[in-house]
């Protein structure tokens, strides 16, 4: 294969990084004023980057002898962790132009990108350190991004915080792919895979288990779970949203990858594995959200507790599983993104951001059409049907029936009733409790009104009319990995 | 009428109209509604004149576009639609219940109950598994909202009560239905009742529809969310509540259990009957000490709501059409009796009985139909409780002499909390000023009581319009369940006398256990 060939079928990641590095350049003569440009020039390349996936890119096969694979599960990744990102860099001018402190500066969008293009290495990645660079990128990104407010305490903190844990998970991710390394002699997912169906030693189940948990750390599964309320809380907040979204699909995408391509006949090995990281992501992050009265906290758990409902279609283990997962990713950063749009509407007089779910109060009386969307999202959250997050429950709850997995089934959809009550109190604070001061409306933010719209559309049940095409094509992205 | 989408037009009508009450002012949203509600029961008086009696099974049949888990395939049988006449009989009359008691968000009022209408008609009118699950679940979130908002005191416990005690049971239930979709290949709801599954799935599926169903019923001991819920509830909500969304159990045991899951139903009858016999007698008795008026009732509630379940597990005629007309006329009388709890309520603003007295005195017009509606609630001859309790209990005595000797004896403790009710309130002498002061019915609050009266009336006079429909469908139902019906605990062997005396000793107090394995062939007891 010709060397363009390959670069064709990285154009992706090649869009972005170059584009990357040109408005780096343009950041660093532009200074402070060139922000607005580079962030709509950021959107362009990432469009930029979606448009190259109809290419060679969307569907090539593998590219550079076997380290990288472009195909229709990664295009699809690639597609949600693109529009997710775009959402995170359109929603930040309103929260940091009114927030005291840092201004947003146009090395915000740029992290953004390099993040981008970081994800998509990890969802094209066949080789466990194309995976590790990929990773690496997209975290070294994300921990600048997480302490984007230099002179606040709690940004400092989530940064710090989470750069040190996540140094943490890289190391055991690291140790897990030396084990597979040393026992099977490759890197590269097909030999890995063809390791693991021979005769397994001890050495390679321990690498699983290691690469195990240091995807969990990433996608944020119980037990390795516990930096993430504090760096959502920390976080300034776009780039919570963008951490709870964009990070979110690429490591699931990775999870599914990694699970399937290089340890899928030792499915029965790591299926314990996750069954137990769903149920008690699932468990915990309901009870523990409970407690809460930050928002950004309890939608920190919330997401804990949605990547446990993911997990359970990758525990299936089938094509339909893995369309499940990706059919929950899907709707998951949709119902995630539009909450966070509507936390970023709460402010005080000032433009302040306000975080309690106190401040919530009678929310229906003062912002009707905002308080209407947040209790869509949350009742989606929850599952419950008419909504399409009930969708997204039902098709993983569907593939593991399908697999026979009929106790993990009842038990993960009776836990849900625990995630349940606090989404509830959510909507409770919302409609039932008198109003306090009402969040005041800022000019300026059609756009932002918009993008909560639509994001409230896709979730309500005109969102079941997109089930054909959204499951054709997760099942298509499915079927490229068996 | 064939062809024309009668059932979707039902549900269009509500639900265009909820979206339009939320943009419009109070008083308009109100008419709104009351439009839109009684279009939809226009449209029902001529779904029930052109239903085909003992026709085809299934009517009005519409199969719509398949959307990816769920297909939009709607039609009905006389089950579904003697329980779509009863939403749509009753939801004029809550919108006229909240015409002057509700005065706080009338639109969102408005429209949480025209959605409401939409998804009780759309669960009853389902012919997709997953439909049906749409429509059955998503009536939470109006519900929730509604005890939320404009509920009493204590609502917002009540409202986090309702939803997830019955959210629990429902998920449950979705992954006995996506097992059964699996299996079976389909879930067009007549498939599925001529598929036979496994016996011993039977018993798992069965047991995940029961937890969905008997908190929906609600069924002893799983019932302790229904009194908080409606004694928070506003006067409508609760007729709602008992009026129709209660019915959804019974409605899924006679669509779902029962036709799906012979076997299963078959061998868990006892459970159904023990259950059944202690909420009888348990509620009944917790009726009678209740201070609360709307309390009492709700627990008279469960009360009802056992004999249908026994009535549906009896596997016979009587049984079943008499839990039918049960689930008919426990809404009707039970939603006049929350009217009647709300006409004093909204002058005195208690609930607390003993707040009350003499009502006949001063409120005469209200005292008589008060007076109707709880000896239809006891079941007088003449009433439509009659009606349904005689059925029902008369099929269960065929299966369960015990069963109906206990249940049987609900009808004395009703009587007996009924009858109290009614003397603390409408008789003796009255207790205070603020009480002789309280007018008697207007004329809204007649319109509101007066026909379901009538129709209360008309049921216990000559139930054989209510009868009618269903007639082909229980022995649709019957000629599918009847392989798996329990055996029956009464034994009368003509001209056998010692054979009789033998089975007598060897089943004791035991209603039914066991006797399936008895040599002796007993006469019919039908």
């Amino acid at each position: 294969m010709s060397y363009a060939a390959n670069l064709a079928m990285t154009l992706p990641e090649l869009v972005l990084g170059v584009g990357a590095i040109v408005l780096m350049l343009v950041s660093a003569w532009g200074g402070p004023g060139s922000t607005r440009l580079v962030s709509w020039a950021s959107v362009a390349i990432l469009a930029g980057a979606g448009i190259a996936l109809t290419g060679p890119a969307g569907n090539g096969g593998p590219a550079f002898d076997g380290l990288y694979r472009a195909d229709a599960f990664a295009a699809f990744s690639k597609v949600l962790i693109y529009i997710a990102t775009a959402i995170a860099i359109l929603m930040a001018p309103g929260f940091f132009q009114r927030t005291s402190g840092d201004d947003l500066r146009p090395e915000y969008p740029v992290l953004m990108l390099l993040s981008a293009a970081g994800m998509g290495m990890m969802v094209s990645a066949t080789d466990m350190l194309t995976l590790y660079v990929g990773l690496e990128l997209q975290s070294l990104a994300a921990y600048v991004l997480a302490s984007f407010m230099r002179r606040d305490a709690r940004s400092a903190e989530a940064g710090l915080k989470y750069f040190v844990l996540g140094a943490l998970a890289s190391g055991i991710l690291l140790y897990g792919i030396s084990l597979v390394y040393g026992f099977s002699g490759t890197t590269l997912f097909d030999g890995i895979a063809a390791a693991y169906a021979g005769q397994r030693s001890m050495g390679l189940l321990f690498g699983l288990v290691f690469v195990f948990a240091g995807i969990a750390f990433k996608i944020s599964a119980v037990p390795f779970h516990m930096w993430t309320p504090d760096v959502y809380e920390g976080a300034p907040t776009p780039v919570t949203a963008f951490f709870a979204s964009a990070p979110k699909v690429a490591a699931m995408g990775l999870a599914v990858r990694v699970a399937i391509e290089a340890m899928g006949p030792a499915t029965d090995q790591w299926r314990q594995i996750v069954i137990f990281a769903a149920l008690a992501s699932i468990v915990l992050g309901a009870v523990a959200a409970i407690g809460q009265t930050n928002i950004k906290r309890l939608l920190a758990y919330s997401s804990i507790n949605n990547v446990g409902f993911a997990l359970i279609g990758l525990a299936a283990g089938t094509p339909a599983g893995v369309a499940g997962v990706m059919t929950y990713m899907t709707i998951y950063i949709a119902m995630t993104l539009g909450s966070f749009l509507v936390v970023l509407q709460m402010r005080d007089e000032d433009g302040q951001p306000v975080e309690t779910i106190a401040s919530l109060s009678g929310m229906s009386r003062t912002r009707p059409a905002l308080a209407a969307a947040m209790a869509m999202f949350m009742f989606s959250l929850a599952g419950i049907p008419p909504l399409f997050g009930f969708y997204a429950k039902f098709a993983v709850f569907d593939a593991a029936v399908a697999a026979g997995l009929f106790p993990l089934a009842a038990v993960g959809i009776a836990a849900s009733t625990i995630g349940a009550y606090y989404y509830l109190r959510v909507v409770k604070t919302m409609y039932f409790d008198e109003p306090v001061t009402a969040f005041p409306r800022f000019e300026g933010e059609v756009l932002q009104g918009g993008l909560i719209a639509v994001a409230a559309v896709f979730i309500s049940p005109l969102g079941y009319f997109a089930i054909p095409l959204l499951g054709g094509w997760a099942m298509a992205a499915a079927q490229a990995l068996f | 009428m064939e062809g024309f989408p009668i059932l979707s037009l039902m549900l269009a009508v509500p639900a265009i109209a909820a979206v339009a009450c939320l943009f419009l002012p109070a008083q308009t949203a109100r008419t709104v509604a009351l439009i839109a509600t009684l279009i939809d029961f226009a449209l029902g008086i001529v779904l029930w004149t052109s239903f085909d009696i003992g026709g085809a099974q299934w009517q009005f049949v519409e199969q719509g576009p398949r959307l990816g888990f769920f297909a939009w395939d709607l039609g009905i049988d006389g089950f579904a639609l003697l329980l779509i006449m009863l939403s749509v009989f009753l939801m004029p009359i809550c919108i006229g219940a909240s015409w002057r008691s509700v005065t706080n968000r009338v639109p969102e009022y408005m429209a949480a109950f025209l959605l409401t209408e939409v998804l009780m008609i759309g669960t009853f009118a389902a012919q997709d598994l997953f439909l049906f699950y749409l429509f059955f679940e998503a009536g939470l979130i109006p519900m929730y909202l509604i005890i939320g908002i404009w509920g009493g005191a204590n609502r917002i416990y009540a409202s986090y009560k309702f939803f997830l005690y019955t959210l629990l049971g429902s998920l449950l239930m979705l992954i006995a239905m996506l097992y059964m979709v699996q299996t079976a290949g389909t879930s067009s709801i007549p498939r599925l009742q001529a598929f036979d599954f496994p016996a011993h799935v039977q018993t798992w599926l069965w047991l995940a529809f029961f937890a969905s169903f008997a908190v929906k019923m609600p069924m002893w001991p799983v019932h302790t969310w229904l009194p908080d819920a409606h004694v928070q509830a506003p006067t409508a909500g609760s007729v709602i509540l008992a009026g129709v969304l209660l019915k959804l159990g019974g409605y899924g045991f006679l669509r779902f259990s029962l036709p799906m899951f012979p076997e299963a139903s078959g061998q868990l009858t006892w459970l159904i009957f023990a259950l059944s016999s202690i909420a009888v007698i348990y509620t009944s008795l917790v009726a009678l000490v209740q201070a609360d008026m709307k309390k009492l009732i709700a627990y008279s509630s469960v009360a009802h709501m056992a004999i249908v379940t026994i009535g549906l597990f009896a596997f016979n005629r009587q049984g079943i059409e008499g839990a039918m007309i049960m689930m008919l006329s426990h809404g009707l009388v039970s939603g006049a009796l929350f009217l009647c709890v709300g006409v004093i309520y909204d002058r005195l603003h208690t609930r607390e009985i003993s707040r009350y007295g003499g009502l006949s005195i001063n409120m005469p017009r209200y005292a008589i139909l008060f007076l109707f509606f709880t000896m239809a609630s006891i079941g007088l001859p003449g009433t439509s409780g009659f009606v349904a309790e005689f059925l029902s209990l008369m099929g269960t005595y065929q299966v369960s002499t015990w069963t109906a000797l206990l249940c049987t004896t609900g009808i004395i403790l009703g009587a007996a909390y009924m009858l109290y009710l009614y003397r603390r309130v409408a008789y003796g002498e009255i207790p205070s000023e603020e009480v002789r002061a309280m007018p008697d019915l207007s004329s809204r609050e007649l319109w509101l009581l007066a026909p379901i009266a009538a129709v209360v009336l008309w049921m216990g006079v000559y139930p054989e319009s209510f009868m009618a429909p269903m007639r082909t469908d229980v022995a649709t139902l019957l000629a599918r369940i009847d392989r798996a019906a329990p055996p029956s605990d009464s034994k009368p062997t003509a001209g056998n006398p010692a054979a009789a005396a033998k089975a007598a000793a060897e089943h004791g107090g035991e209603h039914g256990a066991a006797a399936a394995g008895h040599e002796t062939t007993p006469g019919e007891a039908h």
